[in-house]
């Protein structure tokens, strides 16, 4: 993924010529992973043609609530994020780190081979692409470098969308993260949907994003285009369903350990871990060793965990949070406060997922609002172990 | 962990379905790799050939239900190096423990022709009820996978790869929808141990928590959600914490909070 901010070139293109970049896409060995209708909800799946886009297709999605419905009309990208994110594809949910084999006195090791795939990452939002540059802060920005990350982020190709619409739970504007995209893609669509005409304004964001866009037929994009572009982006910054007061967050949360709020939420919760595993950010892993029953062979494998399982926070000696309010509370506080001590960003992009796809409807915008109201301005606890 | 001889292996059975035996049976590839890194010394289900105690490991199936079987399982422990329950019987009760609920004086009566010959506890309660129990697997039945990598484990001395959090996880591990948010299908996979692989889910069905509550399971804010938002009546709130685990603590008290 390349970043590139400079004034973006502007090209109109219809739906075949989009049909046609799919194919220069595939042409140059990428595979395409894009929206695709799948068990009642809009994934990432791979995807070969705009056929196989959620054609016609929205989401309504609340707290704990997602349901497709029909659109009136043929949009390609006419809803928002679903339950899958990117990271699936650059940080897998299960993964092989190496294998170790003995043979009397010898043994093998054997290290997974470097992962070479070509992805083509289709109709991404703006939130997506803010996640995906964080978890790359967190993966490969510092000293160790994570191989597997910068292996398989390396080969990438983005075309992104601008939204048209913004969802029920989606409170990107809050954080800054959209919903027009501005970085960080080589291509950028925005659908342009109007009675027959249905054309899409393509902004370039690099050289390789130029090079495949010239081998489709285009059009030069008039100043009436860009402008109907805006007014279609303008219309989901107007349509947010959630919002998030920014103000001072981190230290709100940070003198607010023991506010009661956190008693109340601990009430609702499931420590399902749900919130952390849609989260395009949440990085959380573990990595267990098997072996089979010879005893000859054993591999080591990494897998999505979370701070809500009890596993997670066990160290020597004992689980440093056995209480569901200290999971919750680290949980959100690491997402918005001391994301930014690690990381020099929110660990939050205001994708709304955390709050779809949690099964009993907790809002972590209702969850900042609940704090923020009972601030309780320098009245820190001493935190306490399990608390 | 060093056996001078291979671990001498014993399954036993109480009241159960021999399901969880089979899964040992029915693991087709590694079957041979068991047979030659223990020795099956007692499993009436496989081989008649019994060898006399003590036991390295034995795998325990199925719940107390008899005087009788209360009795044997302390021989059972006594003979035991280590003694792993297989199950939803061994480790909760099983589907019998619906008797618990009940009079089963009331049931054996219906049930046989000369109930005075039946001897039954009122209750059916699991091994660790009765005895210490060194590891639970869980499952109705147990997952294949699940108990060679517990085998494995006890050969060699580590602790098993057998993890406590919810069936979401996996669910989500494998991009399964979710059922309850995406369709409103009441599930039990926020407050049911993993294990299963999220078989119902991935068919688009709710979870019935055959491997019973997870770790920090919140069964009341689960089942609350079911009653408020899914229109879930008590009785079906009541019926769905009642099955193969229903004498699982965090399950029965909740069943009993809904029963009117
Ligand atoms: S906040 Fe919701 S999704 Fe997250 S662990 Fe709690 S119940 Fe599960
Ligand atoms: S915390 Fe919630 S809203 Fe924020 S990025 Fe994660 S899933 Fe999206």
């Amino acid at each position: 993924m390349n970043f590139c901010n400079s004034n973006h070139a502007s090209k109109v293109i219809d739906r075949q010529a989009l049909d046609n970049l799919f194919g220069v896409l595939r042409s140059q060995s990428y595979t395409l992973f894009g929206p695709k209708v799948s068990d009642q909800a809009i994934v990432y799946d791979e995807i070969q043609a705009t056929d196989d886009l959620p054609i016609g297709w929205t989401d309504e999605q609340d707290a704990g609530s997602y349901r497709l419905k029909k659109r009136d009309d043929q949009a390609l990208f006419g809803y928002v994020v679903g339950p899958h994110s990117l990271k699936k594809y650059l940080f897998p949910p299960a993964q092989r780190l190496w294998q170790v084999s003995r043979d009397g006195e010898q043994i093998k090791l054997s290290p997974e081979p470097e992962d070479v795939v070509k992805r083509a990452f289709i109709a991404i939002r703006s939130c997506e692409l803010h996640a995906m540059a964080i978890q790359a802060q967190v993966f490969t920005g510092g000293e160790f470098v994570d191989s597997t990350y910068d292996s398989r982020s390396r080969n990438t190709f983005t075309l992104a969308v601008n939204c048209g619409q913004a969802g029920n739970t989606c409170f990107c504007t809050s954080m800054n993260t959209g919903p027009e995209v501005t970085a960080g893609f080589d291509l950028a669509l925005t659908e342009i949907l109007d009675g027959a005409r249905h054309e899409f304004l393509v902004e370039i964001g690099t050289e390789l994003g130029a090079e495949v866009l010239n081998a489709v037929d285009f059009r030069d994009a008039e100043p009436e285009d860009q402008q109907t572009a805006k007014e279609i982006v303008n219309r989901a910054t107007g349509q947010m369903g959630r919002s998030v007061d920014t103000t001072d967050i981190k230290d709100l949360l940070t003198r607010n350990h023991g506010n009661t709020r956190w008693d109340e939420v601990a009430e609702r919760c499931l420590s399902c871990a749900n919130c952390t595993m849609v989260c395009p950010t949440c990085f959380c892993s573990t990595v267990e060793d098997v072996t089979d029953l010879s005893g000859d062979n054993a591999e080591r494998w990494r897998r999505w965990d979370s701070c809500f399982t009890m596993d997670f926070s066990y160290i020597a000696g004992g689980n440093v949070r056995t209480s569901t309010k200290s999971r919750y509370r680290q949980w959100m506080t690491h997402k918005l406060a001391t994301w930014h001590d690690q990381f020099g960003t929110s660990g939050c992009v205001g994708c709304g997922r955390c709050i779809t796809w949690c099964p009993v409807a907790i809002d972590i915008t209702e969850e900042v609002a609940a704090i923020r109201r009972t601030d309780v301005a320098g009245a820190t606890e001493p935190l306490k172990r399990g608390a | 962990m060093g056996y001078k001889d291979k671990p001498k292996l014993a399954v036993w059975k109480f009241a159960s379905c021999d399901g969880c035996q089979l899964s040992l049976l029915d693991c087709e590839d590694e079957l041979l790799a068991v047979a030659g890194a223990v020795e099956i010394a007692y499993f009436p289900e496989a081989t008649k050939a019994v060898q006399p105690g003590p036991y390295d490991l034995s795998l325990v199936e199925g719940s107390i239900t008899t005087p009788n079987d209360a009795e044997r399982i302390h021989q059972i422990r006594r003979d035991s190096r280590f003694l792993v329950t297989i199950g939803a019987c061994a480790t909760a009760g099983g589907i019998q423990a619906l008797r618990n609920f009940k009079d089963v004086k009331e049931f054996t009566s219906i049930v046989y022709a000369s109930p005075q010959f039946i001897e039954t506890l009122n209750k059916s309660t699991s091994i660790a009820d009765h005895v210490k129990v060194d590891f639970e697997l869980r499952g109705c039945p147990i997952n294949k996978e699940q108990l060679v990598e517990v085998l494995s484990a006890f050969l060699h001395g580590r602790k098993p790869n057998v993890p406590t959090h919810s069936v979401c996880v996996e669910c989500k591990r494998q991009g399964i929808v979710c059922v309850m948010v995406a369709n409103g299908t009441p599930c039990l996979g926020p407050v049911t141990q993993a294990g299963c692989g999220a078989l119902c889910p991935a068919y688009c069905r709710g979870c019935y928590a055959c491997f019973g509550p997870k770790e920090t399971p919140n069964v009341a804010a689960l089942t609350g959600w079911w009653r408020e938002e899914l229109n879930v009546s008590d009785r079906d709130v009541v019926l769905a914490l009642r099955t193969f685990n229903a004498a699982a603590p965090p399950f029965e008290k909740e069943s009993f909070r809904n029963e009117h």
